[in-house]
């Protein structure tokens, strides 16, 4: 073959600003860059969209209004009432996931969430925020959301053990989830993007079948970013509401 | 058998992943189809379900494809 596909290059890591602390590397780099775009982005989007505070909303607050809304509803029917205050949490956490999967799905700029390293920080403080959450309100009693409920005690051998390994390995299902999914639908395209730039004049139909697959990616990132969110509610309901 | 190859072998065999994946996401909306056309008046409300359904069973498929990678680029 002429041309040698490299799928996986998109996601290396390129230093803009070399910063170095002591042993640490904290240079500015391209995954930096997006996730401040994305910030500046939202942070642009809730601000200017509702600064005006129409009674009839104008399109940017139409925008504002609905991705508030719909978070609000989602935390309102899954964690029930006592959930509203974690609200401005979960807002950020969806509006982030999601400005960082769209800014990945622009040619030559870089998905964020396809790093394990942020995806996971981002469960882990999710995983940890939860648990604190859980022993504040509930102290020994939080211990209950590991024994189900009518169980006969035999079970109760088998089921709390797996009761506890479900829970302590939801902070890597959470966060491999979206980095698998960013990911594969990444490297995916790049890998028709490659077979249609190896085959010439033929390369309209892997060209096709990419157009198709950033469609897909779309609808991906977007489910991605609700199912975290989602996650997160049902995590914050156990803690809040123990079954 | 040298590593290398025998790399590519584990890493082919981890792509297996994908026929759990695959029968479990037709699972889910295949069951959503059959109940929502029963009874359609439901069906609006478990769209929640439905993408989660989807997308625990997606993630399943997606950890083979992680072992892919860790076998290959460890």
């Amino acid at each position: 073959m002429a041309l040698e596909i490299r799928p996986l290059e998109q996601f290396r890591i390129e230093r803009f600003i070399p910063i170095h602390i002591g042993g640490l590397d904290v240079s500015y780099t391209n995954a930096a860059l997006l996730m401040t775009i994305g910030v500046a982005l939202i942070t642009a989007l809730v601000l200017l969209g509702t600064r005006q505070r129409a009674l009839v909303p104008g399109r940017w607050q139409s925008v504002a209004e609905m991705s508030y809304e719909f978070v609000a509803d989602m935390v309102e029917t899954n964690v029930g009432h006592g959930g509203q205050q974690f609200l401005p949490f979960i807002f950020t956490l969806f509006m982030f996931i999601l400005f960082a999967n769209f800014l990945g799905m622009i040619p030559y700029s870089y998905t964020v969430t396809s790093q394990i390293v942020v995806t996971f920080a981002l469960a882990a403080v999710v995983f940890i925020g939860v648990t604190i959450i859980g022993i504040v309100r509930h102290g020994f009693h939080f211990l209950r959301l590991f024994v189900p409920q009518g169980v006969p005690a035999p079970l109760l051998v088998l089921l709390v053990p797996i009761e506890l390994l479900s829970y302590c390995i939801r902070p890597f299902t959470l966060s491999i989830r979206l980095f698998a999914n960013m990911l594969a639908g990444h490297t995916m395209l790049a890998i028709f993007a490659g077979f249609a730039a190896a085959v010439g004049i033929l390369g309209i139909f892997p060209l096709a079948i990419d157009i198709l697959l950033v469609a897909l990616e779309v609808l991906v990132a977007a489910l991605q970013a609700y199912v975290f969110a989602i996650l997160t509610c049902l995590y914050l309901s156990d803690a809040i509401n123990l079954h | 058998m040298d590593l290398s190859s025998a790399k590519m072998i584990g890493a082919g065999l981890a792509c297996i992943a994908l026929v759990g994946a695959g029968i479990g996401i037709g699972n889910v909306f295949g069951s959503y189809l059959s109940g929502a056309l029963r009874n359609p008046g439901a069906a609006a409300g478990q769209t929640t379900n439905l993408l989660l359904g989807f997308a625990l069973c997606e993630a399943t498929g997606l950890f083979g494809l992680v072992i892919a990678l860790i076998i290959l680029f460890t």
